[in-house]
């Protein structure tokens, strides 16, 4: 019924173009704001993953990183990485040893100025004590989320 | 020196000293041909229509057309250059408006470039002007390069001027980012040439869109207006053309310029029986 009204009304919300242009021009703002283009960002995903994979088994495809951000002075590069590992101690039944995949949380923000710090520290007082650039995103004990329904 | 964190970081002058009097207010875009010397123009007669004492400044060295848009082309003897390097006292630059006699423009050169004059010249200018005015409008042009630095110099607030399209919001971010890194945000938003019905076809960007991508405050949507242009080709600004829809909302962005509380207008059309009751029934 009110697809049909929505018709009537000349109404396409979802296949209109100005939802288009919202998401193309979030994307770009995004990347002009901290002036790191597309290709630049690529750049340093590859890297970040040629670092973890000396530690940890990473397919590259399913790596992402993103920038994000709470508001224009708030920027996030937000990383997920899942990486696959294995344990072969658990069961000692079992032969074939279980594959965990576990995700890695990078969250990187650009060092700030005394004058924005006391904004940026609001919602970062509980996790972050240090200033320093990198942090896990909710403290050490979760730097590795297991979701291998073991536990 | 003590440097209070919240002014300006040493190396630039603090640019503003505030001094009773008149309120200055710059209207910019990043892009061009966005509205911004229309926006100008309307919201001078606006506030002049209020009683209000306001002066417009045109900084767009070498095409200006604030003067023409304000149908005052024919009047100008001496220009914002003319005041700066010192040919004419400033009041001799002050074209008077024929209808309203608190309304005046100081008209940009047309044969300088933008070099011609400085952002601390801009200062000095407005603050002369400050004690016998209620609002200094300065119209600034297109580009983020030094007329816009001229344009913000002496602002008070900023407001942003900025169309429903890609290319203009992609500019308008660029302008905020740069009016914050002057200290003299975080400016208020113009939504101009808002066309209603593709807006509803989700064709257009709304308001909520262009506000939600641009986390900035609006301070008023023009909606797209057929007489925008012949009140241009007369010089006779669209404010004054009391049934334009246009001329509504730049009204009503002067009071709240001015201080009042007036709700953004609804921009719907009643469009036909037949889209008003689909409507109903849909809850749109």
């Amino acid at each position: 019924m009110a697809g049909f009204f929505d018709r009537m009304l000349g109404r396409s919300k979802d296949s209109g173009s100005a939802n288009k242009a919202k998401d193309r021009l979030q994307f770009v703002l995004v990347h002009d704001r901290v002036n790191i283009p597309p290709e630049r960002l690529q750049m340093m995903k590859d890297e970040i993953v040629a670092v973890i994979s000396k530690y940890v088994s990473v397919t590259s495809d399913e790596v992402e990183i993103a920038l994000a951000q709470h508001d224009r002075k708030q920027n996030r590069l937000i990383a997920e990485v899942p990486f696959a590992s294995l344990i072969d101690t658990l069961d000692p039944d079992e032969d074939v040893p279980y594959p965990i995949t576990s995700t890695l949380f990078i969250e990187l923000q650009p060092e700030t100025s005394a004058e924005e710090l006391p904004q940026l520290n609001e919602p970062l007082s509980s996790e972050e004590t240090r200033p320093t650039r990198s942090q896990a995103k909710s403290g050490e004990d979760s730097v590795l989320e297991t979701n291998n329904g073991l536990t | 020196m003590t440097q209070n964190p919240n002014s300006a970081p040493t190396g630039r002058p603090n640019p503003v000293r505030r001094i009773a009097g008149a309120k200055v207010i710059t209207v910019t875009s990043g892009k061009g041909g966005v509205g911004k010397t229309t926006t100008t123009a309307n919201l001078g007669i606006a506030l002049a229509r209020l009683d209000k004492k306001v002066v417009l400044i045109d900084t767009d060295i070498g095409l200006r057309n604030l003067d023409v848009v304000m149908g005052l082309e024919n009047r100008i003897v001496y220009d914002l250059v003319d005041v700066v390097e010192g040919r004419c006292k400033l009041r001799q630059a002050m074209i008077k408006h024929k209808q309203f006699p608190e309304l005046y423009l100081i008209p940009a050169a047309q044969t300088r470039d933008k070099t011609a004059v400085s952002p601390a010249d801009m200062v000095q200018i407005c603050n002369a002007l400050r004690p016998e005015f209620d609002f200094i409008l300065i119209d600034s042009p297109a580009g983020i390069e030094r007329g816009f630095r001229n344009a913000i110099a002496p602002a008070d607030e900023v407001l942003i001027v900025t169309n429903p399209e890609v290319s203009a919001v992609r500019d308008a971010d660029r302008i905020i980012g740069l009016i914050e890194a002057e200290n003299k945000g975080p400016g208020r938003l113009i939504l101009n040439r808002v066309k209603m019905d593709m807006v509803r076809r989700g064709e257009m960007l709304s308001a909520a869109d262009v506000t939600d991508i641009l986390a900035i405050t609006i301070i008023g949507i023009v909606p797209e207006d057929e007489n925008v242009i012949p009140a241009s080709n007369n010089g006779i600004p669209v404010t004054l053309n009391e049934s334009s829809r246009a001329g509504v909302a730049f009204r009503n962005i002067a009071r709240r310029l001015n201080g009042e509380n007036v709700p953004l207008m609804p921009l719907e059309n009643s469009g036909n029986i037949l889209q008003r009751i689909a409507r109903i029934f849909s809850g749109g």
